[in-house]
């Protein structure tokens, strides 16, 4: 039973950042209907901000608390201000193009940034510090879940209530989902749609380097690397859910996150990512939209 | 005084074929003006060129606001258009339809909020405020153009001329000065047509608003409008009032052919 426990709280714990990733994945493809690949590096260009500011931080004497804070806040920034830049660099341009221009440029630009990232820094795994710090009262309970792990889907379920509500009921939000459903209507009623695209990827941003700074402290190393698979397996997740639906993917990420761990522990952890995208295959093949995606009948 | 829309000679082209040719219109404050035509004849293309959609390839569109400021709005995005306070519905209803309907109105209103980001976050006083004064505003537009009753459906559940309605209200809240209506009446039954006549000269009235309306309904354009500018082939073939263009033998060969 503590193992099952143990094995339910590692895949919660993954699910919320495949989750954290998810989102970026599908709100940038609710609006724009494109699968932005550079994603995952955002997250990694997170991690990797988060580190650095951690290090010099440390280095000056700054407490763990204040150091998570600081360092959270500037990967929120720089992220943002990364996917903000991607988006007028490599999509707005071929905003009318054919489907698959946007998407090759997507892949482009992840190949790019992850290159950038392998000749600043290094192809080796680099330490990061365990910023989120361990809570006495969690002692007791250490060998089935971690403080981390707690703290981890804490923060994210806070952050999706955050986006629900501002998605529901802020002026913004309904602005987004107006230009999600026309974009051409929606400029006709005087929403600036540009400044609508730029705010989602931001969003999406903002949330991914949630996710890599969390993700980095508590697994205690990152590389140049790391967007790559995760971004998969956000992606993975995204579509599992119905790419396009918020509920959807944050649905897609922790069902993909049990698997992964009820496959790892039970079974073997040489087939984790075969049981992931096992399921991926198995809910195309049955519900090609996933599991909360709209259907694309259209009434005649 | 000078009129509120103001178009002087524009032409579009879409490769060899000219849409529209050297056309003519000025909308005066308070007036609602119908363009009629046959279908082809250009007069969504004009609606386009007007509103942004399209780029006219040469000529010029100004709005003159009641200040007696003067804005041109060639080149502008439709948005931007939007704001200086040109609101159009179209042919086929485009509601958001996964949003209800104070939502769809709600829409509308964001153009003129100062919401921000940070603002939509922390929840800050102002932002709050304004979002209800912005419900209020949308639950008045509802009352206004009578459809409050279904405020919280879903826009794609209502009856077909709340629908109509529904895409009026939407454009009422970007708080426009001249409404541009793409055949409003269209598939309504004549009770309905009569409610929304009653609807466009309510709006003319009580909110001062401009109107400038395409429509095929003949009845309708006859009894509403103060003036009516007829197109053809992209060009304009007359204008004038409704007896004026009921009588214009140019306007029936358009219409009718040339034997007539």
């Amino acid at each position: 039973m503590e193992y099952f426990l143990e094995l339910f709280f590692s895949g919660l714990t993954r699910g919320s950042i495949y989750a954290l990733i998810a989102l970026g994945y599908t709100m940038v493809y609710g609006i724009i209907g494109l699968i932005n690949f550079a994603h995952g590096e955002i997250y990694m260009i997170g991690a990797f901000t988060a580190l650095i500011v951690a290090s010099v931080l440390t280095v000056l004497g700054f407490n763990q608390l204040a150091i998570l804070l600081c360092a959270g806040f500037a990967a929120v920034v720089y992220s943002s201000a990364y996917g903000y830049t991607v988006e007028k660099i490599a999509y707005k341009p071929l905003r009318n193009a054919p489907r698959l221009s946007p998407l090759i440029s997507a892949i482009g630009m992840s190949i790019f940034l992850q290159n950038y990232v392998l000749l600043a820094q290094t192809s080796d795994f680099m330490p990061f510090p365990a910023l989120i710090p361990e809570f006495e009262f969690m002692e007791p309970y250490a060998h089935i879940v971690g403080s981390s792990e707690l703290v981890i889907f804490l923060v994210t379920t806070l952050v999706m209530v955050l986006l629900t509500l501002l998605i529901k009921f802020s002026s913004i939000g309904k602005a987004m989902r107006a230009t999600a459903q026309d974009k051409k209507m929606a400029m006709l009623l005087g929403i600036d749609v540009n400044k609508i695209i730029s705010i989602t990827f931001v969003i999406g941003s903002a949330l991914a380097a949630i996710g890599g700074l969390l993700i980095a402290s508590h697994i205690g190393q990152i590389n140049f690397y790391i967007g790559f698979i995760a971004g998969i397996k956000a992606f993975t997740a995204a579509v599992l859910g119905g790419i396009g639906s918020i509920p959807g993917a944050v649905l897609g990420s922790f069902i993909l996150g049990w698997t992964e761990s009820f496959a790892t522990g039970y079974i073997s952890s040489d087939y984790e990512d075969v049981f992931a995208f096992s399921i991926l295959v198995l809910i195309l093949i049955f519900k090609p939209a996933g599991l909360l995606g709209r259907d694309k009948t259209k009434k005649v | 005084m000078k009129p509120i829309l103001e178009v002087n000679k524009i032409c579009m082209d879409f490769g060899g074929l000219r849409a529209l040719d050297q056309l003519d219109l000025e909308v005066k404050s308070g007036e609602i003006v119908a363009l009629i035509g046959p279908n082809g004849a250009g007069k969504t293309t004009f609606f386009n060129c007007v509103t942004g959609i399209y780029a006219p390839t040469s000529g010029n569109i100004f709005l003159h606001d009641m200040k007696g400021k003067s804005s041109s709005l060639n080149g502008l995005k439709p948005n931007k258009i939007t704001e200086k306070g040109l609101a159009r519905t179209f042919q086929n209803i485009r509601l958001f339809s996964e949003m209800t309907v104070l939502e769809n109105v709600m829409v509308g209103c964001h153009c003129r909020s100062t919401a921000s980001i940070l603002g939509a976050l922390f929840r800050n006083k102002k932002t709050v405020q304004e979002e209800e004064e912005i419900v209020r505003k949308s639950y008045g537009i509802l009352q206004k153009v009578g459809i409050s009753e279904y405020v919280n459906e879903m826009a794609k559940n209502l009856p077909y001329g709340a629908q109509r309605r529904l895409e009026i209200a939407r454009a009422l809240a970007t708080e426009p000065l001249l409404l541009l209506l793409d055949e409003p009446a269209a598939g309504m039954n004549p009770q309905e047509t009569k409610e929304l006549d009653e609807l466009i000269v309510r709006l003319r009235d009580n909110e001062g608003l401009s109107i400038l309306l395409i429509e095929h309904d003949m009845k309708l354009v006859m009894s509403l409008s103060d003036r009516i500018f007829v197109m053809d082939y992209g060009r304009k073939i007359a204008q004038g009032t409704p007896a004026e263009v009921r009588e214009n033998p140019v306007v029936i060969k358009a219409y009718l052919g040339d034997d007539s």
